[in-house]
């Protein structure tokens, strides 16, 4: 008995050994900065001059601020296009590996690739593909006789094209599925066949069911990631380039944000908005997770 | 989560900084320079690119006069928050280059100091900068930026597409608003919905102030108050916003502008997209390589409705941060890289770099007056093309009548609600509407940056 509780204690300690690096980095990197900027929220800090109490100043600012409110809708628009298109493109191509047998090692690694380059870049080179008048995008439409929005430029497909852009990286999400509908048991499908079910009834009944924990991850991870979107936004409609001719429409939150606190020297102000997108997505979250497990099913447990 | 994370880290190691910094700094405010003492030791520069003959040529100029010191440049252009989390990590460089536009914001937000004790101690002659240069470095009666370059506008043409459509170069003018638009009628076309040539594009939304300008309107008051929505500044807003809808509408004209190559050459005036546009001096440096490429370049002035040339000043400053660690190095440095002898010697350099592309000297237009005058004597005497010698003496033309905006204290976010109601005039708003809610917003950004101290 007491060797055993020696050997526990021994891997408890090898344990918070392998783990003290992310603990660390979590300390350091968020958990700190995140208390730091509740902090912050409540102060008038400029980036050059100390920090000063202000109170609740910033919070209410949030509320008078209409920017705010609108940059926080687009943000919304932008996820509701974004989450379902997201998931629908990635489990449709996922669905297509799954067929291409041997070659499928190679469409795996083509399709994670856009998944590593910068979003800088991807955003730079979408901006030239969608260009309304000159770009690829209109010219293929143009074959078909589909006369193409002025996507870049035109303030109704600024979120649209947003939620394309950002279809370039639905790469991990691939992967997930991918291994999500390797796992689903073949007698179940076989079972189905044998049942009479069409391939049709075989995805709703068999296939989505069984996937749906996978699913469900990646929808709260998309919509988290959507709530924060920035990097293609602001090389978009915020670079160097566009910056004097950018849109109200395509102005997201945490553009917003990071002009607060580095254009307008109010990094007090942006500190009360990340910590409201923190409540927010913390919201939504909760909701999905609600919503969800009503739908997910988990091998394992408990029987639904 | 990572995005508001970063945020959050940036925030916190900003303010861990900041304590320690930047906050124990301010005694050092007078732009350093301790009189008497010889510019030493290590000197970090923000902001500054200068990759180019010009820039080289003046760094090794100060190279040359101060070897003790040891220069640092991160190249690449000034960014906002590279700069800022630098500054409250109270790590700041020594030296930054930034638009001279920023320099109200950031001299009322405390980020750069005043200069007077590095224009007394090391006697840097400020007569010898342009007036409108200096106005737009000077914030309540402080000078917080050494100016570098001047940047101007003039009317460019592309006298092809001009013969194509029947159209005189005289006809490119901007007395007679009611004419240009029809001139940019003639010129326009399109195909479908397809642009394929602008007439006259506006430049709008940046070069709203030099329409208002034109147009009799001062956007912001010599106190630094703003005057957006002036009855003037109104008309011109209107009336510019007014030449795109003609020609396409703001969408489809973005696009289509948005898709040029400014610089290779299918360049705008070379490939035939712009018959012609107001635009910045340092472009003829770029458009010398394409005339034996069938560019046929020509330009007008842009003038006010009674013929006057009207221009608005750009360009950059040299501005000591709080808490720089080598104000006297700094200091040496914004003076001897904007002195007459330095100008003189970059612009040695760019006449042995267009001697070797066999091209001709279009000129260097610097907040230096005397610099400018000697150079254009002395380098640009023999412009070989008659449409380019036009356009080199238009730019000149415009130097002692161009005008900068005044300093403002809140003049990031008079900036942006300007943008802001331009883009949104561009959108459908009526230009009144637009302009009075810019007016509103940066009204209250004035009053509380006023406030403030």
């Amino acid at each position: 008995m007491a060797s055993r509780g020696l050997l526990q204690r021994r891997e408890a300690r090898s344990a918070y050994l392998f783990i003290a690096p992310w603990i660390i980095g979590f300390v350091v990197f968020t958990a700190g900065p995140m208390v730091a900027s509740l902090w912050l929220s409540f102060t008038d800090y400029s980036l050059v001059d100390p920090a000063h109490s202000v109170g609740t100043a910033n919070y209410q600012q949030l509320l008078d601020d209409p920017r705010v409110a609108k940059s926080l809708a687009n943000t919304f628009v932008y996820a509701a296009l974004f989450v379902p298109l997201g998931t629908v493109v990635a489990l449709a191509l996922a669905m297509l590996l799954q067929k291409v047998g041997r070659a499928s090692g190679f469409f795996r690694t083509v399709f994670y690739l856009p998944v590593m380059t910068p979003a800088v870049a991807a955003g730079a080179m979408f901006l030239l593909l969608l260009n309304g008048q000159r770009g690829l995008v209109n010219q293929v439409l143009g074959w078909f006789g589909i006369n193409g929005p002025d996507w870049t430029t035109d303030p109704a497909w600024l979120k649209p094209s947003l939620a394309v852009v950002s279809l370039w990286t639905v790469g991990g999400s691939i992967i997930i599925y991918l291994a999500a509908l390797n796992n689903v048991p073949r007698q179940l499908y076989e079972a189905a066949l044998l049942d009479g079910a069409g391939p049709v009834r075989r995805f709703v009944s068999v296939t989505l069911p069984m996937i749906s924990g996978a699913l469900f991850f990646t929808i709260i991870t998309h919509t988290i990631a959507a709530m924060q979107m920035f990097d293609q936004a602001y090389t978009m409609f915020y670079g160097p380039q566009q910056k004097a001719t950018a849109s109200d429409e395509s102005l997201v939150y945490m553009v917003y944000l990071f002009q607060n606190a580095f254009e307008f020297f109010k990094m007090g102000f942006a500190s009360a908005m990340a910590w409201l997108l923190f409540v927010i997505i913390l919201v939504i979250t909760v909701i999905q997770v609600r919503v969800g497990n009503r739908f997910v099913y988990y091998e394992g447990g408990s029987t639904r | 989560m990572k995005r508001s994370m970063l945020v959050a880290a940036m925030a916190a190691t900003a303010l861990l900084g900041g304590c320690a910094g930047v906050g124990s700094k301010s005694g050092d405010s007078g732009g350093g320079a301790t009189p008497g003492a010889a510019p030493t030791g290590a000197l970090k520069i923000m902001g500054f690119g200068g990759e180019d003959e010009v820039g080289q040529a003046r760094i090794a100029a100060f190279k040359a006069a101060y070897p003790s010191v040891t220069v640092t440049n991160n190249k690449g252009d000034f960014d906002a928050q590279q700069f800022l989390t630098a500054l409250a990590s109270g790590n700041p460089p020594d030296l930054v280059y930034m638009d001279r536009n920023l320099i109200g914001t950031y001299a009322k937000k405390g980020a750069i100091v005043p200069l007077e004790d590095c224009i007394s101690n090391q006697q840097v002659d400020t007569s010898q900068y342009r007036e409108a240069a200096m106005k737009s470095v000077t914030l309540g009666g402080k000078v917080y930026g050494i100016p570098e370059f001047y940047v101007v506008t003039t009317n460019l043409i592309d006298t092809t597409s001009l013969q194509q459509a029947g159209v005189q170069v005289s006809d490119i003018q901007t007395r007679d608003w009611n004419a240009l638009k029809a001139t940019s009628a003639k010129l326009f076309q399109k195909n479908g919905n397809k642009l394929q040539r602008i007439g006259y594009d506006p430049k709008l939304p940046e070069y709203f102030p030099l329409w208002a300008t034109a147009n009799g309107a001062t956007i912001i008051k010599e106190d630094g108050a703003p005057n957006l929505n002036d009855p003037k500044a109104v008309e011109a807003l209107a009336y510019a916003v007014g030449l795109i809808d003609d020609q396409g509408g703001w969408t489809s004209f973005k696009s289509f502008r948005d898709s040029f190559d400014i610089f290779g050459e299918k360049n705008p005036l070379s490939a035939g997209s712009v018959a012609a546009f107001p635009m910045e001096n340092w472009y003829v440096n770029v458009l010398r390589d394409f005339i034996g490429k069938g560019l046929k370049l020509d330009s007008t002035q842009f003038t006010d409705h009674d013929g006057k040339p009207v221009s608005m000043v750009g360009g950059s400053a040299w501005a000591i941060p709080k808490g720089s660690k080598n104000a006297t190095a700094a200091c040496a440095w914004a003076k001897t890289m904007t002195t007459k002898e330095t100008w003189l010697k970059a612009a040695d350099a760019r006449e042995a770099k267009v001697k070797k592309d066999n091209s001709f000297f279009t000129g260097l237009f610097t907040a230096n007056k005397a610099a400018d005058e000697e150079i254009r004597a002395k380098y640009v005497t023999n412009v070989p093309d008659p449409g380019f010698k036009r356009a080199i003496d238009n730019y000149y033309a415009t130097l002692d009548s161009a005008v900068a905006l005044n300093p403002s204290p809140a003049g990031a976010e008079i900036d942006a609600a300007w943008r802001s109601a331009v883009t949104r005039a561009l959108g459908g708003q009526p230009a009144q509407q637009a302009l009075d809610q810019a007016q509103k917003e940066a009204e209250a950004a004035f009053t509380k940056a006023n406030g403030n101290g």
